[in-house]
């Protein structure tokens, strides 16, 4: 497998706030998805911001090879003009492209049938409920067929039911075009759940604490909550975690 | 409390207090010229009520002509400087300068300028400039007011600053500059009734023309009628205005 992105010995300070990254290593391959799980602080948004070449880093190297446009992000909030409805935001990074616009609304309109909101394409971001905003956000990202996809804690602001739903949602769109994925999570399970390979950071600076690797197979078959796997790598990642924060040696 | 005793209650007051008026003058003896009673009024406006809509439609129509004029420039400046910092800096002072500038001060050397045979010019500029700086404030606050990760977002997909502006910072100013006409739309009316004030000639026969003709004659029951056509034109512009933005925003945000 080849590599997307990476980030070698990156360093990220601010002024009056010191180093609030690393150094921090961590190295995307094609297809893989990879959490990452930290206290409040630590620089999971601010890692996720350098693959996004959003931010530039103080020291260290970034490496992208995703042209523009072939990165997407899906930021906490789901982000939408609250003028346009689903379909025009939807279509608003194949229009910046140079796609004309009868074309990308047909794109736009396809990527929201696979999200499942085939009825909301014409509903502005105030008609929808917090989870079809996030599916609206979620199929924008994946509009492009990006080969880089950041996802910034898309499920902080959602219900249970909604994030299960939403989890095994981005996995079967992910199975489609199997782009390099990079999900930031505050929760343990949720990070088990979603990656093949979770990275648990400490923080003041943000520091790898650990790595776990979960051995199964994506998308989640059913019942995968309640397997072996899931709990010993849940524990894992939440030993790794206690650590982090010091609770543990 | 009920919806209809809520809906009757400031009607009632203010029956209740025309009623204590009007005994009042009668009681007291006090001359019309002093205080005219209600009825009095009443009768000044009925006898009077082709000139005082005549008089009404030409300020609104300079207040609302004002308005335009000043939307157009507020909105056009707001975009030009929007785009630079260092000219934002730089106009931001006299902005502010000639927003605290009462337009009674300027007025009469404005009356000057636009020639004393032109009157109507004069009072265009005065409601323009009093109009000026709530849609330019606005304007501005809104072009500056977008959120930061839809930012990130055009900076991920690589818009263009025209992009930008178009497909982002102005629709995200929109409901900002709505409420800057909103507040421009009664001030511009205050400029322009301000205005024929200073002008003070019959060659603009607007509603303040009507004040001073009579409040000249003592002709006050007169006076209190032009002042109260103007109250209710300024309330129903405002009114009309709010409307406007509310019905505006509803289709901007789909509720």
């Amino acid at each position: 497998m080849s590599q997307v992105a990476s980030l070698s010995a990156v360093e990220v300070a601010y002024p009056g706030r010191g180093t609030v990254l690393g150094p921090f290593d961590l190295a995307l391959t094609e297809g893989e998805i990879v959490a990452l799980v930290g206290p409040s602080g630590c620089g999971k948004s601010t890692a996720l911001r350098l693959l996004a070449g959003l931010e530039q880093p103080t020291a260290g190297t970034v490496t992208r090879t995703p042209e523009r446009g072939q990165t997407a992000v899906v930021f906490q909030a789901p982000t939408l003009m609250p003028w346009a409805d689903a379909r025009t935001n939807v279509a608003l990074p194949l229009e910046l492209a140079g796609m004309a616009k009868v074309k990308a609304r047909d794109q736009a309109q396809e990527a929201l049938r696979a999200v499942g909101l085939e009825n909301a394409i014409g509903s502005k971001p105030a008609q929808l409920s917090g989870g079809m905003a996030m599916r609206v956000s979620l199929a924008r990202a994946l509009v492009t067929r990006p080969r880089l996809l950041l996802l910034d804690e898309p499920f902080a602001a959602l219900d249970e039911i909604t994030r299960r739903n939403l989890a095994d949602d981005i996995h079967r769109l992910w199975d489609q075009t199997r782009p390099a994925v990079v999900f930031v999570t505050h929760n343990v399970e949720e990070a088990a759940y979603m990656a093949q390979r979770v990275v648990v950071m400490s923080a003041n600076p943000g520091k790898i604490a650990g790595q776990t690797t979960i051995d199964a197979p994506l998308p989640r078959p059913p019942g995968f909550r309640t397997s072996e796997v899931f709990r010993n790598a849940a524990e894992a990642v939440s030993h790794d975690l206690a650590k982090a924060m010091g609770q543990i040696q | 409390m009920s919806r209809t005793l809520e809906t009757l209650a400031p009607i009632l007051l203010v029956a209740v207090l025309l009623g204590l008026w009007e005994t009042a003058c009668y009681l007291t003896g006090v001359p019309a010229y002093f205080l005219p009673a209600p009825s009095a009024v009443a009768a000044a406006m009925a006898q009077d009520w082709a000139l005082l809509l005549a008089s009404a439609w030409k300020t609104l129509s300079t207040a609302l002509l004002a308005l335009a004029f000043a939307s157009l420039i507020a909105c056009s400046l707001a975009l030009i400087i929007s785009t630079n910092r260092l000219l934002e800096k730089a106009v931001q002072p006299l902005a502010v300068a000639l927003q605290v500038t009462p337009v009674v001060a300027i007025a009469p050397q404005v009356v000057i300028w636009a020639g004393l045979a032109h009157p109507d010019r004069a009072i265009i500029s005065l409601a323009v400039i009093v109009a000026f700086f709530p849609i330019f404030s606005g304007a501005l606050t809104g072009l500056k007011s977008t959120d930061p990760d839809l930012e990130r977002l055009f900076d991920l997909y690589g818009a263009t600053p025209w992009q930008r502006l178009l497909r982002l910072r102005i629709p995200s100013a929109t409901p900002f500059v709505l409420e800057g006409h909103k507040v421009a739309g009664g001030l511009a009316v205050i400029g322009a009734v301000v205005a024929e004030f200073v002008a003070g000639s019959g060659g603009s026969q607007g509603l303040a023309w009507r004040i001073l003709e009579s409040s000249n004659r003592l002709q006050t029951a007169k006076t209190f009628a032009a002042v109260i056509v103007l109250s209710l034109m300024g309330a129903l512009l405002h009114a009309v205005l709010q409307a406007s933005e509310q019905a505006i925003l509803r289709r901007f945000r789909g509720r």
